[in-house]
């Protein structure tokens, strides 16, 4: 199975080499999207995680015995399909295509699985209807 | 056979509710079936609708009076000042006002939050609002302070006079820079890194009207989810520019100006925006009806996307310096697909102007004369034309000292 989740890490956390960690003991596929890690502070690291169910379960387990907060990324970047006005100026930014225009149409939507929260459409919105859900976190 | 319809034929067909109404989507594929002429007999109205960000709007309120009375200098509203230069207790709220508090570009590039389309928006929501207001005192009016709430119920009138609405045509703005600049048309992405566009194309009001033909001053209308008013040429109504055979404007051409009462209005179809680097704005649904009195009006309504051109225009050195690249035209059709062409790069687009609310905009105001609730006006006066010799003027750069001494001296 493959998943992208949020890993929410502590000052403490984040001097250790986890995902040194993870990857050798449960032999996960690890692709880095986003991180933002810095010593003595908080952080995150948004990856995709692939492998078999029981080694992916392991991974999962091993981070939240370590107090890392593991999220899947849908709840992190939230598309307020309420305050779209359906201008389609973020599509053109997302290099996922996860926020798309569908052309005939021309209605804009959010595939949460594509999106790698890189924050590009944040910038380009102009009714801010997509928010990200990094900074309620970090304090922990 | 000639077809010829009079605006008082057609009212009286939507007071049957006999009025046969379609989009200015939807007539095209009836003129792909039946031809013109038949379209023409046949179709009454043909709606149009836009909605996207329109800089030149904002709303006149008059609050009612504080006890003792206050004749408002300085007004704000959820601490965006509003202009309080007119009687006592009026103010104009423009669209694009700043925050008092708004750090704007001072980290560059601004976020702006909260502006003039947001206390607009927030207003007609039927939220609370926090108005304050100061002033030097007088005899008739003492009160030097108001600092209260009120919502859109409470005031004695809130009518939106928006300068320039619904643009005939607008520029596709590019970047030709080697860094990310942040505009009014969005951010542009360095070395031709997008394309951005605002118009509704072949929905939009003035390209299936393109000669002001039945679109005039007093001219009925959709307007924030309201009945407005055309109540004047826009500002920068520059109709003398070149056109394609079909009419329509290969530049910024004509403009609106519209008037509505707020207290009808939706804030589905009055959004505040908030452009990163430039400001905050509003975006405003526009709609308008388009009688087919003949086979012209028909012609004219049937305009396609792949008809429709908009200049490609350098935001990097061209629009804000004057130091134009000539990068061609673009179709609307194109621009629209999500790719466009300009000097030989593929380039991505980027709308700002929302083409699904365009065509809502298009169907509520075919149902609103469906069901016989709007009937259609002819205009009191006609906007200038393409063949009117206005000058797209600039600002004059003269030297002040002069003209100082003037104003002093005027006592």
């Amino acid at each position: 199975m493959k998943n992208r989740v949020v890993l929410y890490f502590s000052a403490v956390q984040s001097e250790q080499p986890i995902i040194y960690q993870l990857i050798k003991n449960t032999d996960l596929i690890v692709n880095i999207l986003k991180a933002d890690i810095n010593p003595q502070k908080e952080g995150y690291l948004v990856v995709e995680l692939e492998g078999d169910k029981p080694h992916y379960e392991a991974g999962i387990k091993f981070l939240e015995n370590l107090g890392v907060i593991v999220e899947p990324l849908s709840q992190t970047v939230v598309w307020h399909d309420e305050l779209c006005i359906q201008c389609g100026a973020c599509a053109s930014f997302c290099p996922t295509q996860a926020l798309s225009i569908e052309r005939e149409s021309m209605i804009v939507s959010f595939d949460n699985s594509r999106c790698v929260v890189c924050g590009m459409c944040l910038e380009c919105c102009p009714t801010l209807a997509i928010k990200l859900h990094f900074e309620l976190k970090e304090a922990v | 056979m000639t077809c010829k319809k009079t605006y008082e034929e057609i009212n009286e067909k939507i007071r049957r509710g006999e009025a046969v109404v379609v989009t200015a989507e939807e007539v095209i594929d009836v003129v792909a079936e039946k031809g013109y002429a038949k379209a023409a007999q046949e179709i009454d109205v043909v709606t149009t609708g836009t909605f996207g960000p329109m800089c030149s709007s904002g709303v006149f309120i008059n609050f009612g009076h504080s006890k003792p009375r206050i004749r408002m200098q300085k007004v704000w509203l959820n601490g965006v000042e509003a202009y309080g230069g007119i009687a006592a207790v009026d103010a104009y709220l423009g669209a694009t006002q700043v925050a008092d508090n708004d750090p704007e570009n001072k980290v560059y590039p601004g976020r702006f939050m909260y502006g003039g389309g947001h206390v607009i928006h927030d207003l007609v929501a039927g939220k609370e609002i926090r108005l304050e207001a100061i002033s030097y005192g007088t005899d008739c009016y003492p009160n030097k302070k108001v600092d209260t709430v009120i919502t859109l119920a409470d005031v004695n009138e809130a009518f939106m006079f928006n300068p320039r609405n619904a643009y005939q045509n607008y520029n596709c703005a590019v970047n030709l820079g080697d860094k990310n600049i942040y505009t009014y048309m969005g951010v542009l992405k360095p070395r031709l890194g997008n394309a951005a566009y605002s118009t509704a194309g072949q929905l939009s009001p003035l390209f299936n009207d393109p000669h002001y033909r039945t679109t005039g001053i007093g001219t009925r209308i959709f307007l924030g989810g309201g009945v407005g008013y055309v109540a004047w040429n826009g500002t920068q109504h520059h109709p003398n520019v070149p056109r394609g055979e079909n009419g329509v404007p290969m530049a910024t051409a004509g403009t609106l100006s519209l008037i509505g009462d707020l207290k009808q209005m939706d804030p589905h179809w009055l959004v505040g925006l908030s452009y990163l680097g430039y400001g905050p704005t509003l975006a405003v649904g526009v709609g308008i009806p388009i009688p087919i009195l003949d086979e012209e009006m028909l012609r004219y309504t049937a305009v396609k996307d792949e008809e429709i051109f908009c200049p490609v225009v350098d935001y990097h050195q061209g629009y804000p310096y004057g130091n134009h690249t000539d990068l061609g035209f673009v179709s609307f059709k194109d621009l629209k697909s999500g790719k466009v062409t300009i000097n030989g790069q593929e380039v991505v687009t980027t709308p700002q102007s929302s083409y699904p609310r365009a065509r809502q905009i298009a169907g509520i105001l075919k149902a609103w004369i469906q069901a016989g609730q709007f009937e259609l006006t002819q205009p009191v006066a006609a906007l200038p034309g393409a063949d009117s010799q206005i000058d797209f003027k600039s600002l004059p750069d003269r030297q002040p000292n002069g003209v100082l001494s003037m104003v002093r001296n005027r006592r």
